[in-house]
C-alpha cells in the first residue's frame, strides 16, 4: 500500500522524509507538504518530524552518488511549489541511490527531464528577482521591495543581495507569502511583519518613503524613456523580456513620465 | 519597523526640487544622446564586494528593465557631456547639429550611479561623451568619476568606460585600472567609408589604442597567473561597436573584420547597431529605416563563430556575401551544404550536432549526454527542447533518415518559411 508521509514544506523536512522511506524499506511512498496535505478516508499519513542530522545524511550520499551541481537543481525544485515537485525529487534520489555508478544524467527519462526543466523555470525566476526587484529608500534608511514572484525564492534570493547591498539595511518582502528577508547591515534574517499596511496588499505606502526616494524614481523613470530609441520601438520584445505581471513593482512602468 | 510619520519641510523640499530638475533635464538629454551606444553587457567581469562596500559584479550579468525597443537595461547609459568638437555625419551629437547640449558635473553622474545602484535600478554605470578639447582630456574627465566611484565610494559594479579614439597609454593605464570594459569605437567597418563620413577621424586613432589594449590585459592577466596580488586590469575585457548600413560594406567584410577583432584584438563583444537616420546628412545613404533584420542576422552569425564553433567563411562567401534575410545563418548554412546531412545525432560528434537547424546549445549537450544510456529517438529531443519542425530534414535516428530528409534545399526552405502546407502546395 501507498505510504504518504507528510513533511513540514523545508528542505530538512524533505529530506528526512526521504531518510525515513529507506528506513523503513518503504516501496511506494509518496511525500507532500503539511500544507497542501488533506486527508483522505483510508489514508493513513506518517508526519514526519524535521531531524537535520538525518537530512544532513541523505544530502551528503545523494551528493556523493551525483554530479556537481544536481543537490541545489533538486532544492530549486522543492521550493517550486509545483504540484509534482516532491515526486519528481523522490524519482531522481531514488535512481541515484538504485544505480551503482551514481545518478545517470539519461534526458530521456522523465524525472530527469523534468528536474532540469522546473529548475530552469526556477533560474529564471531566480534571476528575474536579481533584476526586477526595485528598492524604496525609507525614513528610516532602509531599501525596501516588495514582490510576488510565481515561486517560493525568497530563500533562493538572498545571498546575491547580501553581497551586493552589504553597506546597506534592506527589506525584500514576498506580499503573496506573507515573509521576506531583511538584511540590518550584519546579518540576514527571515521576518514576517505584523502590521504591514501594504497599499493595494502589495505597495509600501508613500507616506513612510525618505525625502529624495520620489525624486530618483522621477529620474530613472526619465532614463527608462530617454534611452530607448523610437525608430526601433517594439512592444512585443519588450513584453517579452518584461511580462506584464512585474510592471506593478517597476517604477519605470509605473510613474508617469 | 517602517511605520513611524514624515516631517514635512517644505522650504529644503522646493531647493531639493530645484536642483535636481537640473538633473533630471541633463539625464534625459545625455541619455538620449548615448543611446546610439548599443553595447549592453555587463558581464564578463566578477568584481568582488570587499570589506563591506557597495556591489559587485555578476560574471552573467544582469538585465534591469528593458526598453520600449526591446533592448536590455544593464548600465546606467550616459554622455558625460554631448557637446563635441566633431562632425560625424552619423552621429546625432556632431559639431553641426542643432540639438540642445548639456554636461554633467563629476558629483552629479557620481551620486545618480550610486543612488540607481542602491536602488538596485542598475549593473552599474557606462559612461562615454562627446569630445571637448581633444581625446585625453575628454578620457581623463571620465576617468576621474570612475575613480571617485571606485576610491570614494568603495563602489565594486559594473564601469564601462568608453576609450576616446586618439587616448594616450597613459590614461588607458589609469582606465584600465577602475573600469571592468574598456571599448574603442570602430563606428565604420572600413577606413575609406570613414573618411567619408567622419573626415576628422581614421583607424589608425582606433586601432592604436585598441591592439595597446589587447596587450596590456594580457600581461596583466599573465601577472595575475603569477602573482595573486596584482591589480585587476580591466578584467571584463574590450568591446567594439560598427554602424551597420551608413556604408556600402557587405555582411561578408563586416564578419570577416568581427572575425579578426575577436582573434587578433581578442575582443569581448562586437556590436552591430543598425544605422538609425539621424540627419539629412548628404553624406550618408539616404535610408528612411533602420536595417533591423540586416542587424539581427549580423548578431546570428556572431552567435555561430562564438558558440557553434563555425568559421566565419562558412557563414558568408563571395558567392553569398550577404547573410540570407529570409532564413537563419545555421539553416542557410544547412541549405547550402546539403551534402553535410544529415547527421545521426546517436553518433555523430557534439561539435556536428551544433550545426543542425532547430537544435541548439543546450539540446546538444543533452542529447550527447543521454545517448551514452541508449539510443535517442525523436520524441526525445522534441521534449528536450530542438525545435522539430526544422531539425527533422536534417537528421538520422536509428541509422534511418526521417522522411522529410534528403528533400530539395528550395522545397525545405519554401516549408519551413511559408509553413509546411502552404510550402507543399506551391510546388504543384
Amino acid at each position: 500500500m501507498e505510504q504518504i508521509l507528510v513533511y513540514d514544506g523545508t528542505r530538512a523536512g524533505f529530506f528526512t522524509a526521504i531518510f525515513e522511506i529507506y528506513e523503513r524499506k518503504v516501496a511506494d511512498a509518496t511525500i507532500q507538504k503539511a500544507e497542501n496535505y488533506s486527508k483522505g478516508l483510508f489514508d493513513e499519513p506518517r508526519f514526519v518530524i524535521t531531524d537535520e542530522l538525518k537530512a544532513k545524511r541523505v544530502m551528503e550520499g545523494f551528493r556523493r552518488k551525483s554530479p556537481k551541481g544536481i543537490l541545489s537543481m533538486l532544492t530549486k525544485v522543492l521550493h517550486s511549489e509545483l504540484s509534482d515537485a516532491e515526486k519528481v525529487v523522490l524519482e531522481v534520489i531514488r535512481m541515484a541511490f538504485k544505480e551503482p555508478s551514481g545518478l545517470r544524467m539519461d534526458y530521456r527519462n522523465d524525472a530527469i527531464l523534468r528536474m532540469k526543466q522546473i529548475n530552469k523555470m526556477m533560474g529564471r525566476e531566480i534571476h528575474r528577482m536579481h533584476a526586477f526587484v526595485r528598492f524604496q529608500k525609507t525614513i528610516d534608511d532602509i531599501y525596501a521591495a516588495t514582490i510576488s514572484p510565481d515561486f517560493d525564492v525568497i530563500p533562493l534570493i538572498g545571498d546575491h543581495f547580501e553581497k551586493r547591498y552589504a553597506d546597506q539595511q534592506w527589506l525584500i518582502y514576498d506580499t503573496k507569502r506573507d515573509y521576506g528577508l531583511f538584511y540590518d547591515g550584519e546579518s540576514m534574517q527571515t521576518v514576517t511583519l505584523n502590521n504591514a499596511n501594504w497599499v493595494s496588499s502589495y505597495q509600501i505606502s508613500d507616506s513612510i518613503l525618505a525625502e529624495d526616494e520620489q525624486m530618483f524614481q522621477k529620474a530613472w523613470t526619465g532614463y527608462f524613456h530617454a534611452t530607448c530609441i523610437q525608430e526601433r520601438k517594439n512592444m512585443r520584445l519588450h513584453l517579452q523580456h518584461v511580462p506584464h505581471r512585474y510592471w506593478k513593482y517597476l517604477p519605470e512602468k509605473t510613474k508617469i513620465n | 519597523m517602517i511605520t513611524s510619520e514624515r516631517i514635512p519641510c517644505d522650504r529644503l523640499k522646493n531647493i531639493l526640487l530645484h536642483m535636481k530638475s537640473s538633473v533630471e533635464k541633463k539625464l534625459e538629454i545625455l541619455a538620449d544622446a548615448a543611446k546610439y551606444d548599443v553595447s549592453c553587457a555587463s558581464s564578463g567581469s566578477n568584481r568582488k564586494n570587499v570589506g563591506k562596500g557597495l556591489g559587485n559584479a555578476t560574471r552573467m550579468g544582469i538585465c534591469h528593465s528593458y526598453s520600449e525597443d526591446g533592448r536590455c537595461i544593464s548600465l546606467l547609459k550616459i554622455l558625460l557631456t554631448n557637446h563635441c568638437i566633431y562632425d560625424c555625419a552619423y552621429c546625432v551629437s556632431r559639431k553641426s547639429n542643432d540639438v540642445q547640449r548639456a554636461a554633467f558635473t563629476v558629483d552629479e553622474v557620481v551620486d545618480l550611479t550610486i543612488n540607481f545602484y542602491r536602488r538596485n535600478y542598475i549593473e552599474g554605470l557606462f559612461l562615454s561623451s562627446g569630445i571637448f578639447k581633444n581625446a585625453d582630456y575628454t578620457n581623463e574627465r571620465l576617468i576621474r568619476i570612475a575613480k571617485k566611484l571606485r576610491t570614494e565610494h568603495r563602489f565594486n559594479g559594473y564601469i564601462h568606460l568608453k576609450i576616446i579614439p586618439g587616448a594616450s597609454e597613459e590614461v588607458m593605464e589609469e582606465a584600465g585600472l577602475y573600469a571592468d570594459r574598456l571599448s574603442v569605437n570602430l563606428e565604420i567597418p572600413t577606413e575609406k567609408s570613414l573618411k567619408k563620413i567622419a573626415p576628422e577621424k581614421d583607424h589608425v586613432t582606433v586601432y592604436k589604442p585598441m591592439n595597446w589594449l589587447t596587450t596590456r590585459i594580457d600581461e596583466f592577466k599573465e601577472d595575475r597567473k603569477k602573482y595573486r596580488k596584482v591589480k585587476s586590469f580591466a578584467p571584463g575585457g574590450q568591446s567594439t561597436q560598427m554602424i551597420i548600413g551608413a556604408s556600402p560594406e557587405r555582411d561578408l567584410e563586416i564578419l570577416q573584420l568581427s572575425s579578426d577583432l575577436y582573434t587578433e584584438q581578442k575582443l569581448r563583444r562586437v556590436y552591430y547597431s543598425g544605422y538609425i537616420p539621424v540627419s539629412e546628412d548628404t553624406r550618408l545613404p539616404a535610408i528612411r529605416t533602420a536595417p533591423l533584420k540586416r542587424e539581427n542576422r549580423l548578431y546570428q552569425a556572431d552567435w555561430l563563430f562564438r558558440f557553434y564553433g563555425f568559421d566565419m567563411s562558412e557563414i558568408v562567401t563571395e558567392k553569398h556575401p550577404h547573410l540570407d534575410l529570409e532564413v537563419d545563418p545555421k539553416l542557410a548554412y544547412a541549405l547550402r551544404n546539403p551534402e553535410l546531412f544529415p547527421v545521426d545525432i546517436n553518433k555523430a560528434p557534439y561539435e556536428l550536432i551544433l550545426r543542425i537547424p532547430g537544435i541548439g546549445v543546450k539540446t546538444a549537450q543533452m542529447i550527447v549526454k543521454s545517448r551514452r544510456y541508449g539510443k535517442v529517438r525523436l520524441e526525445d529531443i522534441k521534449k528536450m527542447g530542438a525545435a522539430v519542425n526544422r531539425a527533422k530534414y536534417f537528421i538520422h535516428i536509428h541509422g534511418k533518415a526521417l522522411p522529410m530528409v534528403g528533400s530539395d534545399p528550395t522545397v525545405i526552405r519554401r516549408q519551413i518559411v511559408y509553413g509546411e502546407k502552404k510550402g507543399q502546395m506551391s510546388l504543384f
